[in-house]
């Protein structure tokens, strides 16, 4: 009898060391993740810096687009360097028609510039990500204040950016359309299973949360509700594989121009949808005198571009925010480090832990900026579609 | 330089965002939105129709009970009222009965005596006869004694002269 409740204790203390155990080990990995981040964008820095370290132009370059997917340099500033990267196919529209190669073309032969250095294969350079066609004299023709003149051929790369795309894409249709099919399949009689209990409240969360109350009426909003939806879980899965910083660190809704489409579609549903009050509204505003109209309209004229374009700003401008934070504190263990090393690994600690915070944050914001797109798109859409009250 | 580049828009991204985008759209819109949200409505409607069907039940339920009741309070009454209107039949049948068989009682009783009486009359007035029938025979025979000789009977004329003439 004795024997065997002490048996039970035994197993169960040993199931709780085991937890302990690979608990212990998580967080081993976890900071031996984090560790490699850290030495990821060290080298991937170290390879502009031969003398001098500077914090923002590895930022930025972390930040911008690339036709590259860098994870990390082997043996920097050794004949033997070698860098682990996924080069992206370039594809070109210019003179010459329609181009396409592998990127490694640009990186495998770097060309030293009269201001600074790119990369050339063929009739291009690449200065900074960005491809111009070779003059004459196969260089670059600078300003006067050292901007490039060069033509630019329509460049539609498969770039970094261009991937987290297609990743996010091929995420939101696997997972969505799954549920979807679960959806079709179990009807409405039966509960939500796997996937599905994830997925559920939050489609519910966005449209009886966010869509319905900012366009007035359910009726109202059926017709929007496919696109909010799918703006959301576009940004939201987006933001988070940004923030995977190991797979590549994507920065896509910290792009210009994805955010630029996003709000371009938002812009152009808003206006397609204006009913006469809504143009009213902005033209012949009810119950104002006439010299205050002659202000008012202009201002209010300006606001349909303006509210599409502040989306837009805010989205990029959040997110990418949120990256430089994060990079900058991988930049401070190398500002401190380049003096002397064991400071460098003194603010590491420091630097780590922060990192880890602000990536908390991060994953906040990454929700919280789908949340505030597709609330102020609803809004405007109501505000669209509202029906004039007296 | 490399900022600049960050705030400009190239023209193939935008590309490769909106055909992503529109794709996205497109297929999620047929193959996930319009499932789903049919699906939640329906559910919706449907446990919204069952709390309802529910709530009906509940109240028939309750309509049931309350119609049990009264008809078991009404029941009560109407034990109540037949067992009093049993007891007062019980009663009223005992005084009835008690008061018939007085009455009959005291219509036997009453007969009786008089038919005592009627007896008593009649034996009286036997025994009145018989009294005078023994008594002219008494007399007969005294008389038959008293005037077997002939001096006797002048001594009793005599008398009874003597007294009639006194009386």
């Amino acid at each position: 009898m004795f024997q065997i409740t002490d048996n039970k204790r035994l197993t169960k203390v040993s199931g709780l060391r085991k937890i302990i155990v690979s608990a212990l080990v998580l967080t081993f990995a976890a900071v031996q993740g984090l560790a490699n981040h850290d030495d990821e964008h060290a080298k991937s820095h170290d390879e502009h810096q031969e003398e001098e370290f500077k914090a923002g132009e590895m930022i930025m370059h972390h930040i911008a687009d690339a036709h590259q997917i860098h994870f990390l340099t082997l043996g920097h500033n050794t004949p033997e360097e070698k860098h682990v990267a996924i080069n992206l196919p370039v594809i070109l529209l210019g003179e010459n028609g329609l181009e396409v190669f592998g990127s490694g073309h640009f990186y495998h032969h770097e060309k030293h510039l009269d201001q600074g250095h790119g990369y050339e294969h063929g009739n291009y350079i690449m200065v900074d990500e960005v491809i111009y066609t070779k003059n004459a004299e196969g260089e670059l023709t600078y300003g006067e204040n050292g901007e490039i003149l060069n033509d630019k051929p329509l460049d539609f790369s498969i770039t970094k950016t261009v991937v987290g795309l297609l990743l996010t894409t091929i995420i939101i249709l696997l997972v969505l359309i799954s549920v979807g099919r679960a959806y079709k399949k179990k009807g409405y009689k039966a509960a939500p299973s796997g996937i599905q209990s994830l997925m559920e409240p939050l489609i519910v969360f966005v449209e009886e949360q966010i869509i319905v109350p900012s366009v007035g009426s359910r009726e109202k909003a059926a017709k929007f509700t496919p696109f909010l939806l799918t703006v959301f879980f576009f940004i939201w899965i987006a933001n988070l594989l940004g923030l995977m910083s190991f797979i590549g660190g994507y920065n896509v809704m910290g792009s210009i121009s994805v955010t630029l489409v996003l709000a371009f579609f938002v812009f152009v549903i808003t206006n397609i949808n204006g009913n006469k009050h809504y143009w009213k509204h902005i033209f012949w505003p009810d119950g104002v005198p006439l010299p205050i109209k002659f202000i008012l309209v202009p201002i209010e004229a300006v606001q349909i571009i303006l509210k599409p374009l502040v989306l837009m700003i805010r989205l990029t401008a959040n997110i990418t925010a949120g990256h430089i934070i994060i990079l900058a504190f991988t930049a401070l263990i190398f500002i401190f480090g380049q003096g002397n090393p064991a400071v460098g690994y003194g603010v590491g600690i420091g630097s780590t832990l922060f990192m880890v915070f602000m990536f908390f944050i991060e994953l906040l914001v990454a929700f919280l900026q789908a949340y505030v797109f597709t609330l102020l798109s609803s809004l405007y859409f109501g505000s669209a579609v509202e029906e004039a009250h007296h | 330089m490399i900022l600049l580049n960050l705030l400009a828009a190239p023209v193939g991204l935008i590309f490769w965002t909106s055909l992503a985008f529109i794709i996205v759209l497109v297929l999620l819109k047929r193959l996930a939105w319009k499932p789903i949200l049919k699906t939640l409505r329906e559910r919706n409607e449907f446990i919204d129709k069952s709390l309802k069907s529910a709530e009906e039940a509940k109240e028939q339920m309750s309509q049931l009970k309350a119609d049990n009741e009264k008809l078991l309070a009404e029941a009560r009454v109407e034990r109540e009222k037949m067992l009093k209107e049993a007891r007062d039949t019980k009663e009223n049948i005992i005084s009835e009965a008690k008061k018939t068989a007085a009455a009959e009682g005291e219509r036997l009783v009453s007969n009786a005596r008089a038919e005592i009486e009627k007896e008593k009359a009649k034996a009286m007035s036997d025994i009145k006869s018989q009294v005078a029938a023994l008594s002219i025979e008494i007399a007969e025979k005294v008389l038959r004694s008293e005037l077997s000789n002939k001096d006797k009977q002048a001594e009793i004329v005599e008398e009874h002269l003597k007294q009639s003439q006194l009386s």
